[in-house]
């Protein structure tokens, strides 16, 4: 049971070799940009394929380079929540839902968006566009999309990067719900350390292209396997600047408040 | 004050334009998504060939399309030896005319439109199981919808002002095959001014409304 993926790819003079196995857990890809973090997750979904390895979810081949096994993304059965969220704009919030659940009859469909509405807390929003809601709001129909099939495994690109810094502890919290509710293995890409120190059962760490490290956030954090790891572990503010791996990618725009109109 | 050849132009030229655009459309946004969304060999050379008529005189495209469909021609011969018929000089050849002038307007405004459709939005259609077909119509074609728009609204006012091509194959037959850019011509050769003033007028109207659908819709995908 559980995701394990063993690849290698290379793509313009980067090498991505990982080899890693999760339980249904919540497993943190962590590391610098440009470590092979989202490049993971589309070798694991069948956006891209690896040069060669092998990818199982649930015991179930996706990809084996020896046999010749490449299913593409319609048939791996996982659920992918873009760091863009890629809700499609043309459609309510009720059919960008249903639109996850290809397949299955009417009946059922219209069950189990009902559910989803009801767990992600979209009472109301049905009818509306995504251009009509918040972000907070978009990223719980993402995820509502992508779980409605009930895939093998739930992955996720940064999906909580545009948010401001209330909203974010708000999802992780909700994440944490769903997680414990589907009981599948959700992958989630970051490069937020609260992130990762609060929401992961594992830690994954990502530099340039391999696995440093793997261990729970306690173990990643006291014991850093190595000087690149225990750089990236560190608390944010005791770290140089100037150090570009560890920009925070998302910048949390300062709130606007509204000016009130006089009269 | 309209006589009724003049209203059978106007008719004929309707109705050559409604089903040259409608056949346009139908074809066209596959190769434009074709053009937009995969990888082939020959691709850049397949669109080169397709938009040639909107650069070439229109003369030039007619002459092709009488060496092609002609009753000699390399297509006209085989339909003329199965059925006895010939596409020249009929309206069909008015039509077939203007779809192949026509067509490059639909395929360029409809190629850029599903160029710019977001690649995550179609990766994530994949992910959630749907398949490059289904993606193409509940996805790629309802947002590039505007783009498509303007691409027939323009490729219906470029056929219903053919007259080179239109000439060369259908010819210009009083009754038959004498659309109103055809028409216009007679009348002005024979000096009939106040029928031809008709549908001047009536042309640069509905080619200025045209432009402005075209404009509005092309605004609207931004």
């Amino acid at each position: 049971m559980g995701l394990s993926v063993e690849v290698t790819k290379q793509v313009n003079g980067f090498r991505l070799e990982v080899d890693w196995h999760v339980g249904n857990e919540l497993a943190v890809l962590f590391g610098p940009s440009g470590s092979g973090k989202t490049l993971t997750l589309q070798l694991i979904a069948g956006l891209m394929q690896p040069d060669s390895g092998c990818i199982r979810a649930n015991g179930r081949l996706l990809f084996d380079g020896r046999e010749g096994v490449n299913l593409p993304p319609q048939r791996r059965h996982l659920g992918y929540v873009f760091q863009d969220l890629a809700l499609f704009p043309h459609m309510t919030v009720r059919q960008n839902i249903a639109y996850g659940a290809a397949g299955l009859r009417r009946n059922e469909k219209d069950q189990r968006i009902g559910a989803m509405v009801e767990i992600f807390h979209l009472e109301g929003l049905e009818h509306k566009r995504p251009a009509e809601i918040s972000g907070g709001q978009k990223q719980r129909v993402a995820i509502a999309r992508a779980l409605i099939r009930q895939p093998a495994a739930l992955l996720l690109d940064e999906p909580f990067s545009a948010l401001d810094a209330p909203l974010r502890r708000e999802m992780r919290s909700f994440l944490k719900k769903i997680h414990a509710e589907f009981a599948i293995p959700v992958i989630l890409v970051t490069h937020d350390l609260m992130e990762a120190a609060t929401l992961a059962d594992v830690l994954i760490m990502y530099h340039e292209g391999n696995i440093v490290q793997l261990g729970t956030p306690a173990e990643v954090m006291d014991h850093p396997a190595t000087p690149e790891v225990a750089a990236l572990v560190q608390p944010r503010e005791l770290i140089d600047p100037a150090m570009p791996s560890l920009t925070p990618q998302a910048v949390v725009p300062p709130r606007v408040l509204p000016l009130r109109r006089r009269g | 004050m309209v006589d009724n050849a003049t209203w059978y132009s106007l008719k004929l030229s309707l109705q050559v334009a409604g089903i040259a655009t409608l056949l346009v459309l139908l074809s066209g946004i596959w190769v434009a998504y074709a053009l937009a969304r995969k990888d082939f060999w020959g691709k850049e050379l397949l669109d080169i060939v397709l938009t040639l008529p909107l650069v070439m005189p229109p003369t030039v495209t007619g002459y092709y399309l009488v060496i092609i469909f002609g009753r000699n021609g390399v297509v006209g011969k085989m339909i003329y030896h199965w059925t006895g018929w010939t596409i020249m000089f009929t309206w069909q050849a008015a039509v077939l005319a203007s779809f192949v002038v026509a067509f490059p307007l639909l395929l360029k405004t409809a190629r850029a439109a599903m160029e710019a459709v977001d690649l995550n939005l179609i990766q994530a259609s994949y992910t959630l199981g749907h398949s490059e077909w289904e993606t193409a119509i509940r996805v790629v074609f309802p947002l590039a919808r505007k783009g498509i728009l303007a691409g027939a609204v323009l490729t219906f006012a470029r056929a219903m002002g053919e007259f080179g091509a239109t000439l060369m194959l259908a010819g210009n037959i009083p009754g038959k095959t004498d659309t109103m850019p055809l028409a216009i011509y007679t009348l002005a050769a024979g000096g009939e001014w106040s029928q031809a003033n008709f549908m001047v007028l009536f042309f640069t109207g509905i080619s200025g409304l045209f432009l402005y659908l075209a404009n509005r819709f092309s605004q609207r995908m931004l």
